[in-house]
């Protein structure tokens, strides 16, 4: 697997207004809060990381961000304004696992659906779109899949067709709640440079994962959640033992060697490496 | 041929009917795809038993049947939202509770009227051919406003059948759609129910886009195909009722009916002998 370090453009500046700002907040739904007092801010061009067990609040914390969920307590600003109300600066993947009906869609028109936020609900779709729509098929691999019924995908190939449509937004932030879950090693790499590519163009990226190894490891924080905040910093300074043991209830054994893509800003790169071939 | 076209030649009123019945057709499958895309099934067959009462009232006291049957329906979808909304129990729960409510007081209405029977068929299985010009006006304006419905709102319908969380986030209000669309299914079976009758309806709803939806990859596709099988059945139905003397509405939706399971073999048939089972291969 190789790891692109050849990007050279610059993101905007940190200093400019998070795209988020937590302050002292508290997520949770049906009037319980499930990790209260969470502080934390997202630069433009940073990528975020939020790491735990299943039930540890990942996904409740995104949710509260796109605004499908009340925030409890405190204060959640997105692009210092109330969340939910950016439709088209926002995109986000849920962890929707739909059984029963399949919808009879082709590939192509689940990834079109990352376009309607900036269409709206009557605006045609241009040239410019199909691009975007092609591209966005491209870089995950599914571009032979665009006119195959989606039922008739593998799990991995609609997952990559799921963050295609992600990519299609074109967003400033992308709320990813366990994107990787049922990719196979192939489309991992085609993932993770998705992600690095939408950083280097200035986007900011929040991800739940359960990889500590590759996903966590290439963004500028991470949060270690256990229906609270276990800790929060910068992958190398935060994943250790003490914490993981914290986090989830058992010591990863082994070497957990910590890389980072490399995109020539913020992150001390202290740690740029190969990871694993077979990872 | 002439078995085919006579009765429709010789007979104004089998002319208004299939008038009548190829505009419910295409209302209905626009509606139906919904239902399906969306899992409504239940919602629908619950808005098309909770006219009756609506559609009793009127006739008992005179009013236009159209009006009763949209205050039942009303009444359907509020009663729904209300328990779903204050208590804990499942919308399946509050659609169960209500459409056995509004078909039992629908009931009881009727009974009060000195033509019992008579009424009750009518409302339950339809008057097809008894459709009136007037009627076929106000079902042409209806399947209309319901096409001009979904072409407006295809983008938060489609986003809202595949996942409704998607639909929110991108900016489509999830109950502002959801209720448009029982809103459009709703004016199907309300404009419907003179044509196949309040019991029947459920089956043009179902039975033509069920049959589309296996036979399509697009819900485009899916849709034109649930028109061709509803006009089809229509035709064939009518033609059916004139020759063998038989209830025009339920020969029509018996039709409907035949057709899917054609279809429903015909795929299975290909399937097992071109294409391997569809599914997940390589989930762990």
């Amino acid at each position: 697997m190789t790891i692109p370090s050849e990007n050279t453009v610059v993101p905007p500046s940190v200093t400019e207004t998070p795209y988020i700002e937590a302050r002292h907040l508290d997520v949770g739904y049906n009037k319980e809060v499930v990790v209260a007092d969470i502080n934390f801010q997202l630069a433009p061009g940073e990528a975020f990381a939020l790491i735990g067990t299943n039930g540890c609040g990942k996904s409740t914390l995104l949710k509260t961000i796109v605004g499908l969920l009340p925030g409890m307590g405190g204060q959640l600003s997105v692009f210092g304004g109330r969340p939910g109300n950016n439709h088209r600066r926002v995109a986000y993947l849920g962890q929707f696992h739909r059984s029963g009906f399949v919808l009879p869609i082709r590939a192509i028109d689940v990834v079109r659906m990352g376009r309607f936020p900036s269409l709206g609900l009557l605006q045609r779709m241009t040239r410019k779109d199909d691009e975007i729509v092609q591209n966005a098929m491209q870089v995950m691999g599914i571009e032979g899949k665009t006119d195959s019924p989606l039922m008739s995908l593998s799990g991995g190939q609609q997952q990559r067709t799921y963050l295609a449509q992600v990519l299609a937004h074109q967003a400033d932030l992308l709320v990813l709640d366990e994107p990787t879950s049922g990719l196979d090693a192939g489309g991992r790499e085609l993932y993770l440079h998705a992600i690095n590519d939408e950083l280097c163009r200035g986007a900011s990226v929040i991800m739940a994962t359960h990889d500590i190894q590759e996903e966590a490891s290439l963004c500028h924080q991470v949060m270690l959640m256990a229906r609270k905040v276990v800790a929060l910093g910068a992958p190398n300074e935060v994943i250790t033992p003490a914490t993981l043991l914290e986090t989830f209830g058992i010591v990863i054994s082994g070497e957990h060697k910590l890389h980072a893509l490399e995109c020539k800003h913020g992150h001390e790169g202290g740690h740029a490496g190969h990871p694993n071939p077979e990872s | 041929m002439e078995w085919l076209i006579t009765p429709f030649a010789n007979n104004s009123f089998m002319v208004e009917a299939l008038l009548a019945g190829i505009l419910v057709s295409i209302a209905c499958a626009v509606a139906g795809t919904f239902i399906i895309l969306r899992g409504l099934a239940f919602i629908g067959d619950a808005l098309a038993h909770g006219v009756l009462p609506g559609i009793a009232a009127a006739i008992l006291m005179g009013f236009p049947q159209i009006l009763g049957a949209a205050a039942g329906a009303a009444a359907m979808i509020g009663g729904i939202t209300l328990i779903t909304q204050r208590s804990r129990l499942s919308s399946d729960t509050a659609i169960g509770l209500l459409f056995v409510g509004m078909l039992s007081l629908g009931v009881v209405i009727v009974s009060r009227s000195t033509s019992f029977s008579g009424d009750l068929t009518r409302i339950l299985f339809g008057d097809i051919l008894g459709s009136s010009v007037v009627s076929i006006i106000i079902q042409l304006a209806a399947t209309l406003v319901i096409i001009a419905m979904a072409a407006v709102c295809a983008r938060p319908f489609l986003l809202l059948s595949f996942d409704p969380e998607q639909a929110e986030v991108a900016g489509f209000s999830v109950p502002l759609y959801h209720n448009l669309m029982l809103f459009m299914i709703a004016i199907t079976v309300i404009v419907s129910f003179q044509t196949v009758g309040t019991l029947l309806v459920f089956g043009l709803l179902i039975a033509p886009a069920g049959a589309g939806a296996l036979l399509a990859r697009r819900i485009e596709k899916m849709m034109a195909w649930a028109i061709l099988f509803g006009v089809l059945s229509m035709y064939a139905g009518l033609l059916i009722s004139y020759h063998f003397n038989l209830a025009a509405g339920a020969a029509i939706i018996l039709v409907a009916i035949v057709i899917f399971f054609i279809v429903f073999t015909f795929q299975n048939v290909r399937h097992r002998h071109f294409a391997p089972v569809q599914g997940k291969h390589d989930h762990p």
